[in-house]
């Protein structure tokens, strides 16, 4: 199959997440993602001056190495996920796999329960996604991972929703309200910015 | 009144309920045909067709290797044949772990065992979260619909629900409502002991289960319990990891009109508890006599179906009257053929009759199901089970006696004098009010057409038509039969008009009795076969798909060599009266009077059986352009009328609420004129436009055409 060329697939992938509800910023480095993270966290409520904290999931991400260190800087995030630490969480911060541009959905090995306690149970989940991870269709994301390793795979596609009363969309029913997609450029992918 | 009939009316008479979804099934049309934008629909249907198919063709090879696979895994997998079994099965899982608590996502294989009551009489509490599942199980009711359970509730009535369950003043404001849930189910979530859901795929190369949520319930359902069970019906089956793909394409596109659900979970054995541990996770194959339906040579296309109900928001009749008339845990047309196999045949015996057989669900199918001729074989078992009610069998063998029927419709012509006025009946006394309620009746014309050709000299042409005129024309519209010979000829050909035709047998093939329809194709068959022609033509296109369809398939069940090879000759040369001669005006063949300002404006209804049996979209259209009409396109112009043979006398509540939409939306163009191909939609619209006082002239394209033919 011939692909389209990145930078079209890449603003495919903003396109369609935007409009299924996902907010995106593209984030250049371990700064830029620090910037944004610190300046997520302080819009919800996050941080020194308050009780409000994020969970994150993520180990590390391609391209820019271990969190730990990195998000230890930024006031609030806490890296023991728990069902305690989840569910008073208002931020949750995970690693994304793939991303799909036909639908702009995010594609997840969560076979770590912590990537689906962060993902499900705070009211705002922040995925970070490596800017070379995102590929044309689902097939392609699904191809990459083996179900037999990866044993819960999550496709994410914009935040929680429901239209159970009166077909009224309403965002934010279980899962969280706020969608946030950071794609993290390595600096090798090229500049996927439109 | 019978209680089923009390339950059409109380439908019908709730304004809720309708008006939510019809809204449902406007907006439905045009979400779905934006998400399908850039697919090729045909494709991924066929597609899903095929895997499915194959699946349901080894189902016990399928079952086996996911078993295996998903054990590898660290699931433990059962099969089990009844709905009693998987009960047993999930409460003996529940007391082994001493669960007090259960929650559960969205599943309608627990629906249909029954699971809640069983749990909940064994004192485990369990708590629906899906929103809609919530709301009906506060409520105490069943789903009225597969993908939008609570579809027939208001924002007030679920305030109130959880008013009630709250013990708070809840106001109706949706957000808020939702929030309410939220909180309310996460700390049942938290602390519940199992979870419980379905799947929407289950796949054998790997054992994996697929779920489609949008609220991710699902996610937390699977998440924090320590034990899973997930409930699968076999048809979920699939071979392979790959074949996830046409469904994950059709199904979300074609359930909500999204390009995908929020989320997609693909769950292959035991991933990891909140404390590490791995998880506790039961997979329940359900039978239910899935294998018995996969052996069945019509009935294993069923287990195609991927629960998308779409065959639910396009129905006509479904919107009237939702899913607690139209079907049980499973509703709408896959509903009622479902409820056959799972419940018992009798138990689909009224939900089935709802089917007016437009054939509409089965163009927006994914899985290429033909519902309609599903449903149809369900009557002709149920009728073959119960044997047909005495009228109806007396009425078929009436129609099946051609002398008696064509004696017994001029007696009528006469009997009717008293009720008949103006070309209309519009009131019968006694039992027989409701078929003048809302539409009135024609009068049987006074002298039928058969009488009238042999008066209308044939010219001498290189090209012969054997006119089919059906009853309606033949008894009610002689002046469009007449209007049929008048082109032709004037096209060059000649009509030849074989005395010995009758009713075609789709009343009798409609009302689940095959064997009847047969009789009168063998009938026909005989009539027809006797001329030598070019063509076949008929002006009512139940008839045209009778003798281009049915005849041959009920010959090939019912007929001899003979009748079937003669069968297949006539089925060769039919063709509707506008594809026919569109074609021949095509080739300069016709010639119209050319009068400015030509012939006016007049809306167009695409009958059922012309636009979904034969696949006759244009054609009248063109036609009737050609003419010097200009046609005024109208909001659902092929949604069925509610005529539908015997329908409109069966479910006659039902078929008037579909007539007014249709009336609905003819006043909508402003044309002073409607044409029409069907002269059964001439009946009923006609009938409707005369009862309800609109001033829009009703006629079928052979008379419109007629009309122009330049002398």
């Amino acid at each position: 199959m011939r692909y389209p060329p990145y930078r079209v697939i890449t603003e495919g992938f903003i396109r369609q997440a935007t409009a299924a509800g996902a907010e995106i910023h593209l984030v250049d480095g371990s700064a830029g993602l620090v910037d944004r993270v610190t300046s997520l966290l302080g819009d919800a409520g996050a941080g020194s001056a308050s009780n409000e904290f994020a969970v994150c999931a993520a180990a590390s991400v391609e391209g820019i190495g271990p969190l730990a260190g990195l998000l230890a800087a930024v006031p609030g995030v806490r890296f023991d996920v728990t069902r305690e630490t989840a569910s008073h969480a208002a931020v949750g911060i995970t690693s994304a796999d793939w991303g799909v541009a036909q639908t702009g959905t995010l594609v997840c090995d969560s076979t770590a329960a912590t990537q689906r306690l962060a993902s499900t149970l705070p009211l705002i989940h922040i995925a970070l996604l490596p800017s070379g991870r995102i590929v044309p269709d689902m097939a392609a994301a699904l191809s990459h991972l083996d179900p037999q390793k990866a044993r819960f795979i999550a496709a994410i596609t914009g935040p929680s929703r429901t239209a159970d009363i009166e077909r009224v969309l309403t965002i934010g029913v279980h899962g969280p309200k706020r969608l946030v997609i950071l794609i993290v450029q390595d600096g090798n992918a090229g500049d996927p910015r439109p | 009144m019978s209680d089923f009939v009390k339950s059409i009316d109380r439908a019908l008479a709730d304004p809720v309920l309708s008006s939510s979804l019809t809204r449902f099934s406007e907006a439905y049309r045009t979400g779905r045909a934006r998400a399908f934008e850039g697919i090729d629909f045909e494709a991924v249907r066929t597609q899903i067709a095929e895997r499915k198919s194959h699946a349901a063709r080894n189902l016990d090879v399928l079952a086996e290797r996911f078993t295996q696979q998903a054990q590898a895994a660290g699931a433990k997998v059962t099969r089990v044949s009844t709905p009693v079994d998987a009960c047993q099965y999930v409460l003996a899982v529940a007391n082994q772990s001493g669960a007090r608590s259960i929650v559960k996502s969205k599943s309608m294989a627990s629906e249909e065992i029954h699971l809640n009551a069983t749990l909940e009489k064994a004192g485990i509490e369990v708590a629906e979260t899906d929103l809609g599942e919530w709301i009906i199980q506060l409520a105490h009711e069943r789903p009225s619909h597969m993908v939008l359970p609570a579809i027939h509730k208001t924002r007030g009535q679920v305030a109130s629900l959880f008013s009630r369950q709250t013990n708070e003043e809840l106001t109706d404001d949706i957000p808020g409502l939702v929030a309410v849930a939220r909180r309310e189910l996460r700390s049942r979530f938290l602390s519940a002991d199992i979870g419980i859901t379905g799947a929407n795929i289950a796949v054998a190369e790997t054992g994996s289960i697929v779920l489609l949520t949008n609220e991710g319930n699902a996610r937390l359902v699977t998440t924090l319990p320590r034990t899973h069970i997930a409930i699968v019906g076999l048809e979920k089956l699939v071979e392979r990891f790959d074949d996830i793909q046409p469904i994950l394409t059709a199904l979300p596109r074609s359930a909500t009109g999204q390009l995908i659900t929020s989320y997609v979970s693909i769950i292959t054995g035991a991933a990891e508890n909140t404390d590490g541990t791995p998880k506790d996770l039961h997979i329940v194959l359900l039978d239910n006599r899935r294998t018995e339906m996969a052996a069945d040579p019509v009935f294993s296309e069923a287990l195609q179906c991927i629960r998308c109900g779409s065959c639910l928001n396009v129905c006509p009749i479904f919107r009237l009257v939702g899913g607690h008339v139209f079907g049980k845990v499973y509703t709408g047309g896959i509903g009622a053929i479902l409820t056959a196999w799972f419940d018992a045949l009798e138990e689909s015996r009224d939900i089935q009759s709802l089917c007016v057989q437009c054939g509409t669900c089965k163009d927006f199918c994914p899985a290429n199901i033909d519902i309609p001729a599903l449903i149809r074989e369900v009557r002709d078992r149920v009728t073959h089970r119960d044997g047909l009610p005495f009228l109806q069998r007396a009425a078929y063998a009436v129609v099946n006696n051609r002398r008696l029927f064509h004696a017994a419709l001029r007696a009528a012509s006469i009997a009717q004098k008293p009720v008949a006025g103006g070309g209309f009946i519009r009131h019968l006394p006694f039992a027989l009010t409701s078929m003048t309620e809302g539409r009135s009746l024609p009068a049987i014309a006074s002298r039928p057409f058969r009488d009238d050709f042999p008066e209308i000299p044939q010219p001498e042409c290189t090209e012969t038509a054997i006119f089919y005129a059906g009853c309606l024309i033949d008894f009610v519209y002689p002046e469009t039969g007449a209007s049929v010979v008048k082109v032709l000829n004037h096209a060059g050909v000649r009509v030849v008009f074989p005395m010995e035709q009758t009713c075609c047998g789709a009343p009798a093939r409609y009302g689940g009795s095959p064997e009847a329809a047969a009789d009168a194709a063998k009938a026909n068959i005989d009539a027809l076969s006797a001329q030598s022609a070019d063509y076949v033509v008929s002006a009512c296109p139940t008839c045209t798909a009778a003798l281009k369809i049915d005849f041959p398939e009920l010959m090939d069940k019912f007929g001899t060599p003979d009748q079937q090879q003669s069968a297949r000759i006539i089925a060769e040369k039919t063709r509707d009266f506008s594809s026919l001669v569109q074609q021949l005006a095509s080739q300069g063949r016709l010639k119209f009077k050319q009068d400015s300002p030509g012939a006016g404006v007049t809306a167009y209804h695409d009958s059922c059986h012309l636009k979904r049996t034969l696949g006759v979209v244009n054609q009248p259209r063109e036609l009737l352009s050609a003419a010097g009409y200009e046609i005024s396109e109208m909001a659902e112009s092929d949604t069925c009328c509610g005529m539908g043979g015997a329908y409109s006398i069966k479910m006659p509540a039902v078929a008037r609420a579909v007539l007014d939409r249709k009336l609905t939306n003819i006043k909508a163009t402003g044309a002073p004129e409607l044409s029409t191909d069907c002269p059964g939609c001439v009946l009923q619209i006609r009938g409707g436009c005369d009862a309800a006082g609109i001033d829009v002239g009703v006629r079928h394209t052979a008379d419109r055409i007629a009309d122009r033919i330049a002398d």
